[in-house]
């Protein structure tokens, strides 16, 4: 089975984050008062080929972000698993 | 005296550390690259500045996992002497060779410029020769040099004076790290990683009646010069 995976990755909550809030900034200037908090993260999308069943994707992806595509220390991360048609 | 200076790809100051190295010290020094598997006989791994990868996703995460860190790893847990400069210093926090993260500068913009710094421990083996709460001057030049470090690892840090450089006030704090942290080492004190750079300001073409440079690595060859005496005994 072939997986496509959806991965966020922010700075944990409590910890300042410069983009987020300089976008906050420019938002407000263009009028937006309503605009509470910014944070800016990344996103990325992978396809993952022959994993018999969907423990085995999100095992490997919980895996991948802890060791590379997120730093624990300061990210948090999150990640939507789909089957898709190989 | 052996020294290794390590080259990723996007590495732009090794052959800084080299000059300083094999020219102005008496090091006998080679160049890593990244893809070489082993380390043998070195006294000295320098990780230098630049930007491995492109600076990638975050500065340092890929370089972690270039073929040479192994060894590099291996070797800093056996006690070897590790200087990470700027993006070395990031690729050690990735490695988790030492505690804490690089965040984005808090002011958005890459900062090149000196400024001043304060020895805040002078009893490790690459601040030997200076004097204790000495204030120094070191240029800088990254745009994600921001230390962040939870409440309860900062204290651990603190107690165990593991905090090496510190930039001397929140006015020359060029990057918003926390408690103006420049510069820390591991508990054991042979791994120290720092975001100024002393290759640059190590020799009198480049930084005329300063030795604010110099003496980082006149630091390292008198550990290295004492290592070897307590061997010999």
């Amino acid at each position: 089975m072939d997986w496509e995976v959806k991965i966020e990755t922010k700075l944990k909550e409590g910890i300042l984050d410069p983009q987020g809030k300089a976008v906050k900034t420019g938002l407000k200037q263009l009028g937006y008062d309503n605009v509470e908090s910014v944070h800016v993260g990344k996103y990325m999308e992978l396809i993952l080929d022959d994993i018999p069943d969907k423990e085995k994707a999100a095992e490997m992806v919980v895996d991948m972000c802890e060791k590379l595509l997120a730093n624990p220390v300061i990210e948090d991360y999150k990640y939507e698993l789909t089957e898709v048609e190989g | 005296m052996k020294a290794g200076v390590v080259t990723f790809p996007g590495s732009n100051c090794d052959q800084d550390v080299f000059n300083v190295l094999d020219n102005i010290f008496d090091f006998e020094s080679d160049m890593i690259w990244h893809k070489e598997k082993s380390l043998n006989g070195y006294d000295l791994i320098v990780l230098p500045g630049g930007f491995s990868y492109g600076d990638y996703l975050r500065s340092g995460a890929i370089a972690r996992f270039a073929n040479i860190m192994d060894s590099v790893i291996d070797y800093a847990n056996q006690g070897g002497l590790v200087l990470g400069i700027c993006n070395g210093f990031q690729i050690l926090l990735e490695s988790d060779l030492l505690p804490g993260a690089m965040k984005i500068n808090d002011s958005l913009k890459f900062v090149c410029k000196n400024v001043q710094l304060q020895v805040v421990n002078n009893e490790t083996p690459f601040t030997n020769q200076y004097e204790n709460s000495e204030i120094i001057e070191m240029p800088v030049a990254h745009g994600e040099g921001n230390y962040y470090i939870d409440d309860k690892r900062l204290k651990n840090l603190e107690s165990n004076n593991q905090i090496v450089l510190k930039y001397k006030d929140k006015s020359e704090n060029p990057n918003g790290s926390i408690e103006n942290i420049a510069g820390i080492c591991n508990k054991e004190r042979n791994i120290f990683g720092l975001m100024p750079h002393p290759e640059r300001c190590a020799e009198d073409i480049i930084s005329p009646g300063r030795s604010d440079g110099y003496r980082m690595f006149s630091s390292i060859m008198e550990e290295i010069k004492v290592r070897g005496e307590k061997i010999a005994r």
